[in-house]
């Protein structure tokens, strides 16, 4: 779904009374994403440089600062201005630890679900065929019904563990790269220059690697920002259910669902994590909605 | 017509071969998940025992048999016995339907009834303050975790305000919050796309047409420019339908709403694979009738791309 509509379009003094606003909406548009951009990079610099920017260590209980609201001066005598929880960790710390376990996790998974769905894509659309017919069926198989049940099955079998979490998310977005990515290499296939390299005796890799792949690449990256936004969401709601990484490591999910208890007496357990983590989603959306405008419109459609 | 029904029969059968799919791939992983049997009985019981309930549950055969079983009686709507509720599994699953249909059809109702004056007015009023601040909103609503939506709501509306209830189910009240939380994303995404549907028409010649032979205003927006973007907004509208299915998920664990969402996910907790596969069985199956009778209704509104 497209947000903005093609910025100078001959009917837009009549729609709109403000003349030349496309300009405007357009630039606003690209500051959002800008900002979107940053958010990530900073949060990047964050999760990497969690142990010297956190002021306490995550998991350290104190019995005397349980539950404590937003404070500068807490009863363990530390700050904690985002509060503590149940068991008096301190609420900003864990939550600048949590940012580790959605990035980690939602970028893996973005490179697991880009490498299958694109391989399984790009082969559908060049082979054509029953390979096509199959690859498709699949995923129109997996797109029919609420991923996160099989998913809460698979973990419940083989345990919560940053690899299960990585694959398992990742895989449950590989029907969106095929999908598109089909599509594009189905037309690309039948241009000339690809009989023209077949001619002069170019190998199907030679091809795939070095005419197909560059031509979708800018797909791949659109649909791979937009991925990162849901696996990070998926992420999280695993967590919040108890089946994303464990207890004490904090994560934005998991910290929702700890904090989901006190939520009458101490809100901010819950909130601070979950706002930290749909910022993170809208930002990172964002991002990939203005990348699409910019690399390739023709996804709007998806 | 012809092409009409041999369009219909491949859908049908992709649609026949995708439910087949989904449900060998949860029979596969639920039989992985471990045995149920010590879930229902005493720690102390006699192997003589364990050996009876795992031959009354059917599990003490080999994998393929218990597969070939599996397949047949879904063909006939029996998933076998719960494990866990000791009736058949169809019976509990169907029991739980209608609080899972209460809470989507008024998700989906409520989405609808504010998203689509929602679109039209930022259309109509396109970059003024309301259009910004409500574009804004719906975007943080379309990329907003289901669960945390449902969380900040049980804080602001009944911890804070006392408005509602948090949980549980009961009169119209203990609806509001998982309606407004299962129908947030939808309701996002159908007023971005009713505004953008409606930009789209409003450019176009009839709609100037309409302008210059004098129409009022809403005339035009209501008559000539909203029936003839009703078509995009039909179709993603009911794909919404579809996913709303996968938000259930969350929203009925978040607010314990005794729906057949809640009831997949304890029922994986407890082993209860009957219950589990019927689950997954049906919400693909209505999955695929919801978006195959899209796709007709599609054809029905807009003659232009009906199969040939």
């Amino acid at each position: 779904m497209g947000s903005s509509i093609p910025a100078s379009v001959p009917a837009d003094a009549a729609v709109s009374p403000v003349a030349g606003a496309g300009g405007r909406v357009a630039r606003r548009t690209r500051r959002l994403a800008l900002a979107g951009g940053g958010f990530v990079g900073v949060l990047l610099l964050v999760a990497a440089a969690a142990p010297w920017l956190a002021p306490q260590d995550p998991v350290r209980q104190s019995l005397r600062a349980r539950l404590a609201a937003p404070t500068l001066e807490g009863a363990d005598g530390h700050a904690h201005p985002l509060g503590t929880d149940h068991l008096g960790r301190d609420v900003l710390s864990r939550t600048i630890f949590g940012a580790r376990v959605s990035l980690v996790v939602g970028f893996a998974a973005v490179l697991v679900g880009g490498l299958v769905g694109a391989t399984l894509g790009i082969a559908a659309g060049y082979r054509r065929g029953w390979l096509d017919t199959a690859i498709m069926t699949v995923a129109d198989a997996q797109l029919a019904f609420p991923f996160i049940l099989l998913a809460i099955g698979i973990i419940a079998v083989l345990g919560p563990s940053f690899p299960t979490l990585i694959v398992v998310i990742g895989l449950s977005g590989w029907p969106g790269y095929a999908r598109v990515l089909r599509a594009q290499v189905l037309v690309l296939r039948s241009r000339e220059f690809v009989d023209a390299i077949h001619a002069l005796g170019g190998s199907v890799i030679r091809i795939v690697s070095r005419h197909i792949v560059p031509n979708v690449l800018s797909s791949l990256v659109v649909i791979g920002t937009l991925e990162l936004a849901r696996s990070i969401v998926l992420e999280a709601t695993l967590s919040f259910l108890g089946l994303g990484i464990q207890p004490p490591t904090p994560s934005w999910g998991g910290m929702v669902q700890e904090g989901r208890e006190y939520l009458d007496s101490a809100w901010w357990i819950s909130t601070f994590p979950g706002l930290v983590l749909m910022l993170t989603s809208v930002a990172v959306s964002r991002t990939g909605d203005w990348l699409r405008d910019l690399l390739d419109p023709t996804l709007r459609g998806e | 017509m012809r092409a009409v029904v041999s369009f219909l029969a491949t859908r049908l059968a992709r649609a026949l071969v995708a439910v087949w799919l989904v449900s060998t791939v949860v029979f596969v992983v639920m039989r992985l998940s471990g045995d149920p049997v010590p879930l229902l009985l005493p720690p102390d019981a006699p192997r003589s025992e364990y050996a009876r309930v795992a031959r009354e549950l059917g599990i003490d055969r080999p994998l393929p048999v218990q597969y070939a079983v599996f397949l047949g009686n879904a063909l006939r709507g029996d998933f076998g016995r719960s494990i866990h509720f000791r009736q058949p599994a169809a019976d509990v699953v169907v029991g739980y339907l209608p609080a899972t249909a209460e809470l989507g059809l008024t998700a989906f109702a409520v989405a609808l009834v504010i998203a689509i004056p929602i679109g039209v007015v930022s259309a109509v009023r396109r970059n003024s303050l309301v259009d910004q601040i409500t574009m804004a909103v719906a975007l943080v609503g379309q990329s907003a975790p289901t669960f945390f939506v449902g969380i900040f709501l049980i804080l602001v509306l009944s911890l804070k305000a006392g408005w509602l209830p948090t949980s549980g189910r009961g009169d119209w009240s203990n609806l509001v919050l998982p309606a407004l939380t299962l129908g947030a994303f939808a309701m996002a995404s159908i007023a971005r796309l009713t505004r953008s549907a409606l930009l789209e028409v409003l450019r176009a010649d009839y709609v100037r047409t309409a302008r210059a032979k004098g129409l009022r205003e809403r005339a035009v927006v209501i008559k000539h420019a909203l029936r003839n973007a009703a078509i995009p907004i039909v179709t993603i509208t009911a794909l919404q339908f579809g996913t709303l299915l996968g938000g259930a998920v969350v929203t009925e664990t978040v607010f314990a709403w005794p729906g057949i969402g809640r009831l997949a996910i304890q029922s994986i907790y407890n082993r209860d694979y009957p219950v589990v596969q019927c689950v997954v069985f049906l919400s693909a199956l209505l999955f695929i009738v919801i978006n195959l009778t899209v796709e007709l209704v599609y054809g029905v509104l807009d003659p232009r791309i009906r199969p040939r």
